[in-house]
């Protein structure tokens, strides 16, 4: 026993020389800010991204919301920016209105809500708060950002060629997009788009196999899996589901991609272009939706779970309460997870499925209301006779439990299958997945970003600036997206580029309800400005933030103020409790941070937890080993 | 001292080498391409329209090939673990060069299907085989780098008893690419 503990404070000694060396050795420039295996820098090169992207797929969303709001407008003066595509009458050329719903789409699903939301904050918080000095694999997770960031200039160049961007929706359907004759927006530019969403394959894989690694193998010790915040939790299963559905969007764009350009026929048959019979007999269309939508739906998931989580503990924290059913959130998000994989055909209830199988489907589908209420109340259940204190960030959290109720419930609307026959394809779907995962995602990832600011770049952003971003945005998601839903029972068709030409003119009686949902969209988009001047102002010129502005309990505020590679200066603290003791009766404070050991709060300790103080040594007695792991 | 620091290391925590568990990761992620690619032949199938024809007896050959390769890949692990670095070198070595040979059984596999009127463009049923054996086959050169990378090891006295890391993840990951071919032909066989 003595050997071992000798060794294991030599070892200690020698990582910690280590670490010294570290500090005072400087990496250049581009070590430390551009190619950095720092998971703090690369979550900020994430957030970064995500945010650029953010901009750029809402201005897409706003020029087609002056087509649809302003019909007769002049899109004249936007000549300078769109060139070309603003035609000779001075108006959006029709071509390109497809082209921007689906670069909106996929900008907004894979590289602001996916990349720039889980890439953050899985970064940013999973070393920091399950007591990680990195990443299992620093290498890895650089290359994971790189290949995103060639992904993105893949994407973004195919927005400047001349035959547009790909143009056949997110979900890019073939024939339509296999085929380069069936538009100009399929040939060039789906070229770029498969090439691109495969490097952000390969980008989301690496990150996601590194993020379930290290919460696996690198907690400090003392986090056992019950002792782990919900956002980790979270992080866990979105990296779960990316690790098992995006592989098959690969299989889809990669036997796509054989048919646009090797001649197979995967998703291709008997198809008749201007007269002529194409060569191609024997594929099926409707297996290339089976394939997208096995990870589409997990996708779903994907960028609204890491938003549930850190709300989760968002909220906790601000409502200076205990998370109400840690577990039960816990088990909610796993149920989740696993039914995100059994529901996919839901979206193709209209493909001539069997009703048999659409009845199965929609029974999974129904099913996943359990969990999702199951979160919902625990939310309300948490924030219920809590001291609020109402940070910008908390005011996002709630307004994610806003959106997420409203939009659910449209959902139990759009899972029947004889209810979504009817609806299929319309402005009702469209504000549906706005409000519950888009809108709820975004909220999220707002909360994130106030929330862990301090953290990030050891300055506080502008609270009465918070206040005003979040008003303006939550009442403007709600002008946007609740007219829709009426838009949508009325039957618009999404996608389409004019609808005063649709049934005799009968669409007209709407153009005053669609005129008031582009204004608001304007609004609302104009106020992330509001925020973009707040978030780069800050990080410059923001108040310097103390060590723990929200009076947390979570790890990453146990750090310095600006963490250096390697998170802890000493050791990393160890952890005796779960994160969520807030408001304990007896306690002096109203927290006591994971790292305080329950024989330091006699005066507050429950008659179970006094047992716990005699598992302490234990869990001190791991020092060594924990240390050795980080000498290989 | 081993066994006292087993006693100290928790049961949930640090159990398994990161290194080797994201291999494991890796595997899975590739093993749900694969499943993806095959439950798209089921669903493809059973549409009908789809052409029959036997699979290249070359096919069976190399399969007896990869399965020998996975064989002395296995002795190479354990003569690393006694350190016998002789004889890991030649399993190594072995290993490479049967590697090498499955995949030009493949390949001549693949001229076999042609001469069959078997091509990769024209009914799924054959396209199916081809992306089947040529994304395996890809995944096998990928394979083949981390086997050079362990070669190389094995030259530098890098591999043994004591660091058995790299040696562990690079068979691990062989015997995986070994079983997911046998898996695909063996899914060909009963389905054609």
């Amino acid at each position: 026993m003595s050997t071992a503990i000798s060794t294991a404070e030599e070892v200690h000694t020698h990582d910690h020389d280590h670490d010294h060396d570290h500090e005072h050795h400087e990496l250049g420039f581009i070590r430390t800010y551009i190619f950095s295996e720092d998971h703090k820098t690369i979550a900020k090169q994430y957030l970064i991204s995500g945010i650029l992207w953010a901009f750029l797929g809402g201005s897409l969303s706003i020029l087609f919301r002056l087509q649809l709001g302003f019909p007769e407008m002049s899109m004249e003066w936007l000549r300078p920016i769109l060139g070309g595509w603003i035609d000779d009458s001075g108006k959006l050329d029709k071509e390109f209105y497809l082209a921007m719903v689906t670069m909106h789409g996929t900008i907004m699903v894979f590289f602001v809500l996916t990349a720039g939301l889980s890439g953050t904050f899985s970064n940013f918080l999973i070393p920091l708060q399950v007591g990680a000095r990195d990443m299992a694999s620093g290498f890895i997770n650089m290359l994971s950002y790189w290949f995103f960031f060639l992904s993105s200039v893949i994407m973004f160049s195919s927005l400047f060629i001349e035959t547009g961007p790909a143009s056949g929706g997110w979900v890019i359907y073939p024939p339509l997009s296999a085929l380069p004759q069936a538009m100009p927006g399929s040939g060039l530019g789906m070229t770029l788009w498969l090439t691109s969403m495969t490097f952000f394959i390969v980008s989301s894989l690496m990150g996601g196999i590194n993020y379930i690694c290290t919460i696996i193998n690198l907690r400090t010790r003392g986090m056992t899996f019950t002792r782990m915040p919900l956002t980790i939790w979270s992080f866990f299963f979105t990296a779960v589901l990316g690790l098992l559905s995006f592989p098959v969007l690969l299989s889809a764009a990669l036997l796509l991609i054989f048919d646009r350009s090797f001649g197979t026929s995967f998703y291709l048959s008997e198809i008749y272009i201007q007269g002529q019979a194409l060569p191609n007999v024997g594929g099926s269309a409707i297996l290339y939706q089976h394939l997208f939508w096995f990870l589409g739906h997990p996708e779903v998931y994907i960028v609204l779970l890491p938003a549930l989580g850190m709300t989760s503990e968002i909220i906790a924290t601000n409502s200076r309460k205990p998370i109400f059913g840690y577990r039960a959130m816990i088990g909610s998000m796993m149920g989740i997870t696993a039914l995100a994989f059994i529901v996919w055909a839901h979206h193709m209830f209209v493909t001539g499925m069997n009703p048999f199988l659409g009845s199965v489907f929609m029974f999974l589908t129904l099913i996943i209301a359990v969990p999702s209420a199951v979160k919902a109340f625990n939310y309300i259940t948490t924030l219920w006779k809590g001291n609020l204190v109402f940070t910008p960030a908390m005011l996002f959290s709630i307004g994610l439990v806003s959106l997420f109720i409203s939009g659910g419930v449209t959902g139990i609307i759009l899972g029947n299958s004889a209810l979504d026959i009817n609806l299929h394809d319309t402005y009702f779907v469209v504000a549906h997945f706005h409000l519950v995962m888009g809108a709820a995602s975004f909220f999220g990832l707002m909360a994130g970003v106030y929330h862990w600011f301090p953290k990030m770049f050891g300055r506080m952003m502008n609270k009465s600036l918070g206040y005003i971003h979040f008003w303006f945005t939550f009442v403007g998601v709600y002008m946007v997206f609740f007219p829709m839903h009426y838009i949508g029972i009325a039957g618009f068709p999404r996608r389409y580029y004019t609808f005063t030409a649709l049934g005799n003119d009968s669409m007209a009686a709407f153009t005053d309800m669609n005129m008031f949902i582009s204004i608001a969209a304007i609004i609302t988009f104009s106020a992330q400005a509001i925020f973009a001047w707040n978030f780069f102002y800050s990080i410059f010129k923001g108040k310097i933030a103390p060590a723990n502005p929200w009076n947390s309990n979570t790890l990453e505020w146990t750090t310095p103020i600006n963490p250096e590679h390697g998170n802890w200066p000493g050791e990393i603290p160890a952890v005796y409790r779960w994160p969520y003791d807030y408001s304990k009766p007896g306690a002096p404070e109203d927290f006591i941070p994971q790292n305080v050991p329950h024989s330091a709060t006699l005066e507050s300790n429950l008659p179970e937890e006094n047992a716990e103080i005699a598992r302490e040594k234990d869990i001190e007695g791991l020092l060594g080993a924990q240390n050795e792991s980080y000498t290989h | 001292m081993n066994t006292e620091k087993m006693t100290l290391e928790p049961a949930e925590t640090r159990s398994i080498n990161p290194k080797v568990f994201t291999m494991w990761l890796f595997i899975v992620s590739i093993l749900m391409l694969f499943a993806a690619f095959t439950s798209a032949y089921l669903v493809r199938k059973a549409e009908g329209n789809w052409v029959e024809f036997k699979l290249p007896t070359l096919f069976s050959y190399s399969t007896v090939v990869l399965i020998l390769s996975s064989i002395s890949m296995h002795f190479a692990l354990i003569s690393a673990k006694k350190d016998q670095f002789n004889a890991l070198r030649i399993s190594i070595s072995i290993t490479f060069v049967l590697g090498l040979l499955f995949l030009i059984m493949q390949f001549y596999g693949w001229i076999q299907l042609v001469e069959m009127n078997v091509f990769f463009v024209g009914n799924p049923s054959g396209s199916f085989v081809y992306v089947f054996s040529g994304l395996h086959g890809l995944h096998l050169v990928s394979g083949l780098i981390v086997l050079t990378f362990a070669l190389v090891a094995a030259f530098r006295f890098k591999i043994n008893a004591k660091s058995l890391t790299q040696i562990k993840i690079c068979s691990t990951y062989w015997h995986f690419l070994d079983a997911l071919w046998l898996y695909l032909f063996v899914f060909l066989l009963i389905n054609n």
